[in-house]
């Protein structure tokens, strides 16, 4: 079996995103850049499905400027055994993103392709289940548990109610959640070694996908501020403000 | 123009934040028809049919959709979805799940959790955890969109009186099969419409030290949350989780006891009436957004914050 793991570069989880001063965006200049969290643990699952013999070889696949490389990198050093960058600047909207891992998966053939449900920077949460749409494959979102059957997934769902479990055929994509594992950290001989690994990289423009944005972005502006608060002293002042000052309770 | 909202029900009932959407969508447009796909869901056309804003339910009924896998959903929409020039449904685990595989079979890049109508091809939508606000407008002739429902009111649910009216399913899918949900059942309200939440987080230390919450959360007829590693410790289910990917709450009261507030939690709960946290770092960044902080060690403050509002009776359900 062969598994393709889509990685994003986002802002480092850790970084307190601030707004720049035109609205034409965020400030990404000298700020720490990182793998996706959920790409973190799509990569994992893929490598912990390697590792109990069910697959063969992990192919890890970005889209993005020459950066983005680094994901692929950290992804083979983690165990992926080769990598591709789809090359692509600018803005590259979650359709596009799909319309390009299509034709990856066309080339590819992979059985199971896996991404982190949600990138933490857009907060969109599309690219997977558009890209079951475009290959008509199955679905499987916001995964916090997957067993491999013969033929089929076994996927345990995280849903506003609680979990729901779905059985879906392979060939299928799944979208995980932070829950499904606790990615590894690449050790340091293992992140030399993935330098020798094989990075494929790809022009967008010579896939035959239209990547332009459908999107305009207006502006980018700070949320509301909240107004500064007040501590008090203990429960019963707590609970005299709650009453008599806030009167929600 | 009309817009097609998909709603999200559970073949006997509404479920709540379909009246949220309800709402947004006829910001959008005044000519809002609704899809119910569903199993036996009559009950649901008909309370959708008692919405003011609503002008039309469709309703397709097949024991496929009973269990509303978006690989079966999917095919009934894109066939509505001709006369159309928005399709809508509301931006939780159901909408996450369905919409993106609807947009990309009508070619349209899909606008997800707008919080915000500006008009009918412009919306305002939260990126990077909250931390910053994005105006975007779509260019596709077509629009697909999920709404934040917390950042709209629910819609009344009586005095309309659209019109019902069947049509057909489309082909039940061979590659996904639903084999069962785990639906934690509780009388409490539910976390995302609930007026008053209650959140722990890893400063809880143990699910077993949760009961000090749910006594609280009992006496005030509030919601019990959580941040995310209280879920990943154990604690408590995921369907508590509060934050960037969890649930969204817009609380009139939100209580974070223990938590430090990551930017990934505050992102669940900022828009909150009025926060409150109890911490015993008085550095915690939970406390930067809070109106009444409380620098306490919790395992004493919230035996005693129970005592005080025990020794209120006005409390308001």
């Amino acid at each position: 079996m062969k598994i393709l793991v889509a990685v994003k570069r986002v802002i480092d989880y850790n970084v307190q995103v601030r707004v720049k001063e035109d609205g034409t965006g965020v400030v990404t200049d000298n700020v720490k850049m990182s793998t996706n969290p959920p790409d973190d643990n799509a990569v994992e699952e893929a490598v912990k499905i390697k590792e109990s013999g069910k697959a063969k070889e992990i192919v890890a696949v970005t889209i993005g400027e020459d950066k983005a490389q680094e994901t692929v990198r950290k992804a083979l050093a983690v165990g992926a055994d080769r990598g591709i960058h789809i090359k692509v600047d600018g803005v590259v909207e979650p359709l596009a993103v799909s319309k390009i891992l299509q034709k990856i998966v066309e080339k590819e053939k992979p059985d199971l392709i896996f991404m982190g449900k949600q990138a933490i920077d857009d907060d969109c949460n599309q690219t997977g289940q558009m890209l079951a749409a475009l290959l008509n494959y199955p679905q499987a979102t916001f995964a916090s548990k997957i067993e491999v059957k013969d033929k089929s997934l076994e996927v345990t769902r995280e849903v506003d109610e609680g979990l729901e479990t779905i059985e879906v055929n392979i060939p299928a994509i799944v979208t995980c959640d932070l829950r499904l594992n606790e990615p590894r950290y690449a050790s340091l001989p293992n992140i030399m070694k993935a330098k020798k690994k094989p990075l494929e990289q790809i022009n967008a423009s010579n896939l035959g996908v239209d990547t332009k944005p459908r999107i305009d972005q207006i502006k980018v502006e700070e949320p509301p501020k909240r107004k500064a608060g007040i501590k008090v002293a203990n429960v019963a002042e707590l609970v005299q403000k709650l009453k008599n000052e806030a009167k929600v309770i | 123009m009309s817009v097609l909202l998909i709603a999200e029900h559970n073949n006997k009932e509404v479920r709540p934040f379909t009246l949220n959407a309800i709402t947004a969508a006829s910001q959008i447009d005044q000519d809002l028809h609704v899809l119910v796909i569903g199993k036996n869901a009559d009950g649901v056309s008909k309370s959708i049919s008692e919405v003011p804003n609503v002008k039309k339910v469709i309703q397709v009924d097949n024991e496929i959709y009973e269990n509303f896998l978006a690989e079966n959903f999917t095919p009934v929409i894109i066939k509505q979805s001709e006369n159309y020039s928005h399709i809508v449904c509301s931006a939780n685990t159901f909408g996450k799940n369905l919409m993106p595989r609807v947009a990309a079979l009508l070619d349209t890049s899909q606008i997800s959790d707008i919080i915000k109508v500006i008009s009918p091809d412009t919306f305002l939508r939260p990126i990077y955890a909250g931390n910053a606000f994005a105006t975007v407008k779509s260019n596709d002739k077509k629009k697909c969109i999920t709404i934040r429902p917390t950042s709209f009111d629910p819609a009344a649910t009586s005095g309309g009186s659209a019109e019902i009216v069947k049509a057909d399913g489309a082909e039940a899918t061979p590659l996904t099969k639903f084999i069962k949900r785990e639906e934690v059942k509780s009388d409490r309200p539910e976390l995302g419409t609930a007026r008053i939440v209650i959140s722990g987080g890893r400063g809880m230390q143990s699910g077993e030290n949760f009961k000090l919450i749910t006594a609280i959360a009992d006496k005030l007829n509030a919601a019990i949350g959580a941040s995310r590693a209280a879920v990943d410790a154990g604690y408590i289910t995921n369907d508590h989780q509060v934050g960037q990917t969890g649930k969204v709450v817009v609380p009139d009261l939100y209580i974070a006891v223990g938590i430090s507030g990551a930017i990934q939690h505050l992102a669940g709960m900022k828009e909150s009436k009025i926060i409150v946290a109890i911490n015993k770092d008085g550095e915690a960044p939970i406390f930067s957004v809070a109106d009444y902080g409380l620098e306490a060690d919790l395992f004493e403050a919230l035996p005693q914050f129970l005592e005080e509002l025990n020794k209120l009776n006005t409390i308001q359900k």
